[in-house]
């Protein structure tokens, strides 16, 4: 046992140990949030059943089965659950009814003994809608102005092609809203704000006026045409609207206007559900949310966190670099270097909501309203660059990750042969010679390292974000088709707060469950993608670095 | 080392004289070079004329300051912290410890090799070039001729002919040794330092080298620094003997070797220390 212990194998099995632990964990992490996250897309079979009250009334149950669970019968009864078994343990399921403007509940549970045997009737239909959540129920007729122009199976037929038109008209609906009269909302406001510079310069003459008045007025007519346009789509949308029957037997029309997608699971086979759950994880990549964020999709987010990293890594690399060359090639190493990089070390350390706070504090507060009094003064009191927005959120992230940075680049630029210096500067190049031709080229695989650990703590940062620019819902991306396109003072959606908004603050917290999952490997995605796309590119510069030891 | 003489116990009369190549014409001159690192005196009163186009070899044990003295004269010292230099290095009559001398100039005119190959990690054709371009020179037909010529200068051009655009690491040490011998010739100095080329070497690439070293001679001033007597005796004209900081003793190879005037130098090259 000595001989064993002295040997050493104990210590190879205790590392070898740690190392499989830390696997096992991030096989779990990763496993988890795909088994959860990736079936949300799957068409759920819609059940038809019956439930006995407590009063011996029994009604028709349908909805999709959410979750099943072991549960004491003892607990059942208390809760007022009039349960006929013998048995100590049964099942209940959660049930997602739907129907949440009828009903007033979108998830409950019901006890196995109590309910009936479960049908899947094929002419069951599942309706998303644009508000109020999911409905089911059996599809009656299609009406056109009212009139039934399908009943029973044609019916089916017929809400498709509806679908797709009222779908067309939905999206020009949306367009000519966000966009076109974006736009214009858009022009006129920056006319307003052109005046006002104007006036308070006191520059504002008599033909200036006349001629805001006129541009004005043509924003208002092309504002006017566009508005009747609208009104017009929207009537169109109006036109059709399907008849279904509810659980409790009653008949319930739904307009196409507020009709998402339609589909009836139970007629579906496995290559249509396929077809199914590959359109919607498209939806849900590329489209907007709706519903307080538990429906629809999160392109906003996907989008606000690429950009927010992009513009850090943009905003903290160069800076980083310069740093650490000064610091590593020009400084005199001695003490004070000694203690300033002790502290770059310990910044790295600091809590990031402490980053947040200082550039919520300094960033949007001092430097953006600085920003907002010399050069928005028109815009006063409402803030341009003085509130939260993209720009502070990537700020304030690169000086979280600049310690990174600089010391993977000083780092790098230690590990520089000295004699890879001498010969450059033998050949008579000056030291900045040296420094841009040989240096630094050698020392780009360990920047491009530290831009990779930068990149993959921003991403999954949050708490920061909080208080510099991540909200809820952002009305629009910070990059649209308006002048200048870049709009850096804008708010923006992050995946991240996502995932605490939808999971945590959100009102139908059984429904979002799977998109927290969803979000959560979508982001655990981008970050792997950003870090790959860092990684070939630090291979790439290492290959071309070949031969050189340890760089 | 320890059993070693001590510096002021050696007779300095028979060279404070300038010791005098047999030749007539000087490409370095040293005057009282002293050259201290902080308190610590490496190079002490050396004076000394190279001959130019001939090979000088600078022998003596380790930390002799043999190196450091050749680095004075691309002023590759200027790079270490603390170090200071007193006296004058002279080239064509001017002392390259001037004030107003163009140090990126003199390193062009003095070219270098190191111990160690250190080719760049660039292309073969980029490591030629990289002093040209240093002096900005872009023109691709004039880069194209010099690449040539400082390669075939270098006994290289047929061995990477084909492969100008392979990295430079990609050769063998013997290679990139002469490799870096083009670099350095693609300037056209007028002198080349080479600063123990051979010890990293094995010896079939240290017998090519000796032999470019032969061919470099007819058109450069080379300063060579080595460990191994039996080369500096192979490819020297003229050798210097150091001992702790001192130049001991300087003539024609032929000379020292066989029949060496100080009692220092006799020891050292039959093998008695050092």
């Amino acid at each position: 046992m000595r001989d064993w212990f002295k040997g050493g194998e104990p210590w190879i099995w205790m590392t070898a140990g740690a190392v499989a632990l830390s696997l096992v964990m991030v096989y779990a992490v990763v496993w988890l949030t795909a088994a959860r996250g990736l079936v949300h897309w799957w068409p759920k079979p819609v059940v038809e059943t019956t439930y006995k009250e407590a009063d011996g009334r029994v009604v028709r149950l349908i909805g999709e089965v959410r979750e099943r669970e072991e549960v004491a019968v003892v607990r059942l009864r208390e809760q007022g659950y009039n349960i006929d078994t013998q048995d100590a343990y049964t099942h209940r399921y959660l049930f997602k009814l739907g129907n949440k403007d009828i009903t007033g509940v979108d998830f409950k549970w019901f006890p196995a003994p109590n309910l009936g045997q479960f049908t899947y009737p094929r002419d069951l239909i599942t309706i998303e809608r644009r508000e109020w959540g999911n409905f089911y129920g059996h599809l009656k007729a299609v009406k056109q102005e009212g009139q039934v122009v399908a009943e029973g199976d044609a019916a089916w037929e017929e809400a498709q092609k509806r679908l797709e038109r009222g779908t067309a008209l939905f999206r020009e609906a949306l367009r000519l809203e966000k966009v076109d009269i974006g736009r214009i909302n858009y022009q006129l406001e920056r006319l307003r704000l052109r005046e006002r510079k104007l006036m308070l310069q006191g520059r504002l003459t008599e033909a200036d006026k006349a001629e805001f008045a006129r541009q004005r007025d043509k924003l208002n007519a092309d504002y006017g045409v566009l508005q009747e346009r609208l009104d017009r789509v929207r009537h169109d949308l109006e036109r059709d609207s399907l008849m279904v029957e509810t659980m409790e037997g009653q008949v319930v029309e739904i307009p196409f206007a507020k009709i998402a997608d339609l589909y009836m699971p139970n007629a579906m086979n496995t290559l249509q559900k396929a077809g199914f759950y590959a359109r919607k994880f498209w939806e849900f990549i590329s489209d907007d949310p709706r519903e307080a964020n538990t429906e629809g999709g999160i392109f906003p987010a996907i989008f606000g966190t690429v950009m927010m990293v992009l513009l850090m890594s943009v905003m903290v690399t160069p800076l980083g670099i310069m740093a650490a060359v000064y610091m590593r090639e020009y400084a005199k190493q001695g003490p004070l270097i000694r203690t300033i990089r002790i502290s770059v070390n310990n910044l790295a350390g600091v809590p990031s909501i402490v980053y947040g706070v200082f550039g919520l504090g300094f960033f949007v507060y001092v430097l953006g309203g600085s920003i907002d009094e010399l050069f928005f003064p028109e815009a006063l009191p409402a803030p341009t660059f003085g509130s939260p927005g993209i720009l502070w959120a990537s700020l304030t992230l690169a000086i979280l990750t600049l310690p990174v940075v600089i010391v993977a680049t000083e780092e790098g630029l230690s590990r520089v042969p000295r004699s890879v210096r001498e010969g450059s500067l033998a050949l008579g190049a000056t030291k900045a010679e040296t420094l841009w031709r040989i240096v630094l080229p050698m020392a780009s695989p360990a920047m491009m390292t530290g831009l990779i650990l930068a990149v993959a703590r921003a991403a999954g940062e949050v708490a920061p974000l909080m208080l510099v620019g991540v909200v809820k819902l952002a009305p629009s991306l910070p990059v649209d088709g308006n002048f200048p396109f870049i709009h850096l003072e804008r708010k923006f959606m992050h995946l991240g707060f996502h995932i605490y908004d939808v999971g945590f603050q959100s009102p139908n917290v059984e429904a979002a469950r799977p998109l927290v999952y969803a979000t959560a490997l979508l982001l655990v995605i981008i970050i792997v993608v950003l870090n790959l796309a860092a990684i070939s590119m630090r291979n790439h510069l290492r290959e071309k670095m070949r031969g050189l030891e340890g760089v | 080392m320890s059993d070693a003489p001590k510096s002021h116990a050696i007779n300095l009369g028979d060279i404070t004289r300038t010791p005098m190549a047999h030749t007539s014409e000087v490409a370095i001159e040293v005057q009282n070079l002293d050259l201290y690192y902080g308190n610590a005196q490496a190079l002490k009163g050396i004076n000394m004329k190279i001959p130019k186009k001939r090979v000088t070899a600078f022998i003596g044990p380790s930390g002799c300051g043999k190196s450091t003295l050749l680095r004075c004269f691309n002023r590759m010292n200027d790079l270490v912290d603390n170090c200071r230099v007193e006296g004058k290095i002279l080239m064509d009559g001017k002392n390259i410890y001037d004030r107003d001398v163009n140090v990126a100039l003199l390193r062009r005119r003095v070219g270098m090799v190191f111990q160690k190959p250190n080719p760049f990690p660039k292309s073969i054709y980029e490591n030629v070039a990289y002093g040209l371009r240093i002096m900005g020179i872009n023109d691709k037909k004039t880069l194209d001729t010099t690449v040539e010529k400082a390669l075939r200068g270098a006994a290289l051009w047929d061995e990477v002919k084909d492969r100008l655009q392979d990295s430079g690491m990609s050769l063998s040490g013997g290679q990139q040794q002469r490799l870096v011998i083009a670099r350095a010739v693609a300037l056209e100095p007028d002198v080349l330092l080479l600063d123990e080329p051979a010890s990293a070497l094995d010896p079939i690439s240290t017998a090519k080298l000796e032999e470019l070293i032969d061919e470099l001679k007819a058109n450069y001033t080379i300063v060579i620094v080595t460990h191994n007597m039996q080369q500096a005796a192979r490819v020297s004209d003229y050798t210097a003997f150091m001992y702790l900081g001192e130049l001991i003793e300087f003539g024609p190879t032929d000379e020292l070797f066989v029949k060496p005037k100080n009692k220092q130098t006799e020891d050292y090259i039959t093998g008695r220390f050092g």
